[in-house]
């Protein structure tokens, strides 16, 4: 049995084993004395490593799956590594903010020179794509090109917080891991269903406008945008989403400011659907109602909106489909697709509650209409 | 992919030499504390407990860090996403694994067996199970 005495006894016993112990912890007490801080950030930074182990695994395979399925579909002459290496290293540079008068358009115009950059490139790694897998391919790079940077990032700070050995650089890093990760494991997710053309999460708006102008007949407006006359409970509907089913969002925004325009601004509602990002402890498919322009991204397509909205005094609400934001980009999980139908017939009860018969209204599905037809 | 795993997968020489030098010192101090305690000397207790616990965190330790290994070169598991064809006639649905070149709404050359009609494609999805408990907040 374990008593003081023993312990004192085997402390100060002749024993060498005894001695060696009773050293060896007195050297462990001094190190953790002048180097625990260090030895605490020698921790953190075995942490980071290992994360930024499998955040390169995730950019690797990225990067060959966008080569493979760029050879497979586009049947390029020439290889395409070095174009998609390029590719992987592309930047976009935000307006100045400085003067924010104009800055919408300013950011507007870049976003188009970066789509058309993009696509004309896509263009020439896949000379035989057709549109809706040329709009595939620039998803899958786009998904390559985000996890390259995150990973270069990561590695950055890494690099510095070891170089300078300061633990704050690491415990920063250490801190903010976990979210980090998340979000690269849902690109990397996400990456078989752009390649696959699979529906992903996001593509829940522009489902329930699908689903509502199915069977209708369509037309294309700017840009990348059809839209639909329908009868909807005894009101004409405008039912937009963005052209499937290859990966577009189109401009919504756009679109909606035109068919208000063209309406001499006498539409009684406008209802925007989109994929929400859920709080921890909510399911996935829930759906919530509210008030606003639900168009995320950038901002300007939300700001088109808003200034007609305001110009002609349109009533916008928006209906919001939860899920993760790992589900947002991966394949499109049953209970999001099941709640679709609890989307329309909310809008339904929206739209008997806040219009009368023979009003004009607008329904905007929002999102990537991957794998979605209409 | 593989040249990152076999780096990760490599035994680092002074974890190696950590490993063995505290597995001998346990080793010994259970080797010593056994025959201290067969020479009647409490003491014995002791360093056969001390023995013990290192040598329980040392096999803890390097489990540790054969996981981190195996959950490095393991990927994220994705459900298989299945595709479900309905006729638009008598709604018959037949439900089969995702091909390339399926999307919703797109028409079909496959016929329903019940009334030879055109199939569509109704849904395209996965179906995740969730393996861990509620917790009370959810």
């Amino acid at each position: 049995m374990i008593t003081p005495q023993v312990l004192l006894d085997g402390f100060a016993s002749d024993n060498i084993l005894g001695w060696i112990i009773q050293m060896a912890f007195f050297l462990v007490f001094v190190v953790f004395m002048f180097y625990g801080q260090r030895i605490q950030m020698y921790i953190m930074v075995r942490e980071v490593e290992g994360s930024l182990v499998r955040l390169r695994l995730m950019r690797d395979e990225a990067r060959k799956t966008a080569i493979d399925t760029i050879k497979e579909l586009g049947k390029p002459q020439d290889d395409p590594t070095v174009r998609v290496d390029r590719f992987l290293e592309y930047f976009a540079l935000s307006p100045v903010a400085l003067d924010p008068a104009g800055v919408i358009w300013r950011l507007e115009h870049l976003l188009d020179l970066e789509d058309a950059r993009f696509k004309a490139d896509v263009k020439l790694m896949a000379p035989q794509a057709d549109e809706t897998q040329i709009n595939n391919l620039e998803m899958t790079l786009a998904v390559a090109n985000n996890l390259n940077i995150i990973y270069k990032v990561m590695r950055h700070y890494y690099i510095l917080g070891k170089k300078t050995l300061s633990l704050y650089i690491i415990m920063q890093l250490q801190m903010i891991l976990p979210l980090i990760m998340r979000e690269a494991e849902a690109n990397a997710s996400g990456l078989k269903a752009f390649t696959l053309g699979q529906p992903i999460g996001d593509g829940a708006g522009a489902l329930v406008a699908a689903k509502l102008m199915h069977g209708y007949e369509k037309t294309k407006v700017e840009k990348d945008i059809v839209v639909a006359k329908v009868p909807f409970e005894g009101r004409t509907a405008y039912i937009l989403k963005a052209e499937g089913p290859g990966a577009n969002v189109g401009k919504p925004g756009e679109a909606i400011k035109q068919i208000i325009e063209q309406n001499n601004g006498k539409i009684s509602l406008a209802v925007v659907i989109d994929a929400g990002l859920k709080l921890e402890g909510e399911k996935p498919g829930e759906v919530a109602e509210g008030v606003g322009v639900m168009i995320g991204g950038p901002e300007t397509e939300k700001y088109k909106v808003e200034e007609e909205a305001l110009k002609h005094k349109v009533p916008v609400n928006a209906i919001a489909i939860k899920e993760d934001i790992g589900d947002a980009v991966s394949p499109m999980r049953k209970e999001i697709f099941d709640a679709i139908d609890g989307a329309i017939e909310r809008i339904k009860r929206l739209v008997q509650e806040r219009t009368k018969e023979g009003d004009s209204i607008i329904i905007a599905g929002i999102g990537n209409t991957i794998g979605i037809g209409q | 992919m593989s040249e990152s795993v076999s780096q990760e997968r490599k035994i680092s020489p002074i974890f190696l030499v950590i490993v063995l030098v505290v597995l001998a010192l346990s080793l010994i101090a259970i080797y010593q504390g056994i025959e201290a305690y067969m020479n009647g000397d409490a003491s014995g207790n002791l360093f056969i407990t001390m023995g013990i616990t290192t040598l329980a965190l040392l096999t803890y330790m390097v489990f540790q860090s054969r996981r981190r290994v195996l959950r490095l070169a393991g990927g994220m598991p994705m459900q298989p996403i299945t595709t479900t064809m309905q006729c638009s006639k008598c709604g018959f649905k037949n439900v089969r694994d995702f091909q390339r070149g399926d999307y919703i709404f797109k028409e079909t050359e496959q016929q329903c067996p019940k009334c030879n009609e055109k199939m569509s494609i109704a849904a395209i999805y996965r179906e995740v199970k969730e393996k861990r408990k509620e917790a009370p907040f959810g």
